[in-house]
C-alpha cells in the first residue's frame, strides 16, 4: 500500500540539539490527523522536512511514494499553511488567491469565494495591512480551497477567535467531507478540534511518543475514583498515569484497556470510570508527571 | 451551532445511542432510512469515520441494516432488539446501584419497594 507520507527514521540535528529523533510514521490516504505536541516538540520541524523544506539528518520521506526533494510532481500534492504565513508583502489578498490557485491542481475556486464571504476578508486589502487574524483567515482559505491530496495546517490560527476558529473546523469537516484528503493538524487546542480527528500522534521531545485512532486511544485511558484502598486495589497492574488524593479518595488516571468484567467489579465497588479526554491525556503523557511501569510507547 | 458530545465518552457510542435512543422513542421507525454519516458528522462537527463507526456498531448488532448505494435502514425487530439490550443495562447500571445505594441508607428492599410504588414522577 501507497502511503500519503511516510516517514522512515527521521532524525534532524540542529548543531548539538536533537530536534527529532528516528521518527517512523506512515500516514493514510483521506484520513484527517492530529500532529499534538507541546511547544519544541518538533512539530514544525517535522512539517517542513515532510515538505522538503529542510532536510533531514538521517532517513528519508515518502509522498505518495515518492521523495519530495526537488520533485515538482509530489511537491504538488502538498499544500502547508503555516503560522508564519506564506505570502509576499505587497501582494493583495485576491492576488494571492489568483497565485495560489496557479499552483494547485484542484483548486477551488467557489470555495475560496465562499471562504471570503463567510470570513469577511476584503479582496483589495495587501497582505501587509491584515492583521494576525485576517493573515490566519487567508491561510486558511488557501488551505482549504487547494483541496491539496495532503494539506497541512500548522498552528493556522494565530490571532482568530473562537468564533473565527469554529468556521474553520466547520469548514474542514464540510468540505473534507466533498472532497477527502489527507489532512494533518498540528496544534495545541486539542480539545478544540479532537472530534475532528481520525488518528493522533503526539509528539514529545521529538520522538513519537503515541500514535493510533482517536477514539482506540481514548478507550484505554479512564479515570477511577472512589475510596483509597478500593481504587488502588483495582488498577494493580495498570498502567497510572497520575493520581490525586483527598483524604480517604482517591482518583487515578490509567492508561490501559479494561475488560468487562473489571468494569463491573470496579462499579460493584462503587468506583466511578470516566473517560480521560484527549487533550487531559495528552498533558498526562507529555508534562513529565510521573508515569508507571516504563514509558507509554505503544 | 452543533450539538454538544459528552467528552467523556466514546464519540462513536454516542452516535449509536443517538439512533437507538430515536428508534425507542418512535421517532424512527422500523424501516426508515437512518441520518447519514457526513449528516451526523456535519451535525455534531465530528469526523465522518467516526459517525459511521457508531452507525457500523449497530449494523454488527443487526439493529441496523445497509441498502447498498442507499443507506442504512432500520431493521424489523431493531427496537425489541434495543429495548432487551436496554433492560439489561438497565438492571446492571439503575437497579444495582439503587439497591447498594439503599443499603448504604439502612433502607430495607420493603422500604424501596413501596418508595418505588408511591414515588410520583414530577412531570406528573
Amino acid at each position: 500500500m501507497k502511503y500519503a507520507v511516510e516517514c522512515r527514521n527521521i532524525s534532524k540535528n540542529f548543531g548539538r540539539t536533537t530536534a527529532l529523533s528516528d521518527i517512523n510514521i506512515k500516514l493514510e490516504k483521506d484520513k484527517i490527523y492530529g500532529l499534538l505536541g507541546r511547544n519544541g516538540a518538533g512539530k514544525s520541524t517535522l512539517l517542513n522536512i515532510v515538505t522538503a523544506q529542510v532536510f533531514p539528518s538521517s532517513g528519508e520521506v515518502k509522498i505518495f511514494g515518492e521523495t519530495p526533494y526537488e520533485n515538482d510532481r509530489a511537491l504538488r500534492h502538498l499544500c502547508i499553511v503555516k503560522e508564519s504565513g506564506m505570502f509576499l508583502k505587497d501582494v493583495n489578498v485576491g492576488d494571492a488567491l489568483d497565485i495560489a490557485s496557479s499552483f494547485y491542481d484542484n483548486w477551488d475556486n467557489n470555495l475560496a469565494e465562499r471562504l471570503l464571504r463567510e470570513f469577511e476578508l476584503d479582496r483589495r486589502k495587501t497582505y501587509k495591512n491584515l492583521s494576525l487574524g485576517m493573515r490566519s483567515q487567508l491561510g486558511i482559505i488557501v488551505g482549504l480551497a487547494s483541496r491539496a491530496p495532503i494539506t497541512i495546517f500548522d498552528e493556522p490560527y494565530i490571532g482568530l477567535d473562537a468564533a473565527g476558529r469554529q468556521l474553520f473546523y466547520d469548514a474542514l469537516i464540510e468540505d473534507y467531507m466533498e472532497k477527502p484528503r489527507t489532512i494533518i493538524l498540528s496544534t495545541h487546542l486539542i480539545d478544540e478540534v479532537s472530534n475532528l480527528l481520525e488518528d493522533v500522534i503526539i509528539l514529545h521531545k521529538g520522538t513519537v511518543k503515541l500514535e493510533g485512532n482517536s477514539e482506540d486511544i481514548k478507550n484505554k485511558a479512564f479515570y477511577i475514583s472512589g475510596i483509597k484502598d478500593s481504587v488502588e486495589s483495582h488498577v494493580s497492574g495498570k498502567k497510572v498515569l497520575n493520581k490525586e488524593e483527598f483524604g480517604k479518595t482517591m482518583a487515578v488516571a490509567i492508561f490501559d484497556s479494561i475488560s468487562e468484567k473489571e468494569r463491573k467489579a470496579m462499579e460493584a465497588d462503587d468506583l466511578i470510570i470516566s473517560s480521560v479526554p484527549l487533550q487531559q491525556l495528552f498533558i498526562f503523557l507529555t508534562g513529565g508527571k510521573m508515569i508507571k511501569r516504563g514509558d507509554m510507547n505503544e | 451551532m452543533k450539538i454538544p458530545l459528552d467528552e467523556n465518552k466514546l464519540i462513536y457510542m454516542q452516535i449509536a445511542e443517538v439512533i437507538e435512543d430515536a428508534v425507542i422513542s418512535g421517532e424512527l421507525n422500523e424501516g426508515d432510512q437512518v441520518y447519514s454519516t457526513n449528516q451526523f458528522a456535519r451535525l455534531y462537527g465530528i469526523n465522518p469515520a467516526t459517525a459511521a463507526k457508531g452507525i457500523n456498531l449497530l449494523v454488527e448488532e443487526g439493529i441496523l441494516y445497509k441498502k447498498r448505494g442507499i443507506g442504512m435502514f432500520v431493521a424489523e425487530g431493531a427496537r425489541n432488539m434495543i429495548v432487551g439490550k436496554r433492560k439489561t443495562q438497565f438492571i446492571e447500571d439503575y437497579i444495582s446501584k439503587l439497591i447498594r445505594e439503599a443499603e448504604k441508607l439502612n433502607i430495607t428492599k420493603e422500604e424501596l419497594i413501596d418508595l418505588i410504588k408511591t414515588y410520583e414522577r414530577g412531570d406528573k
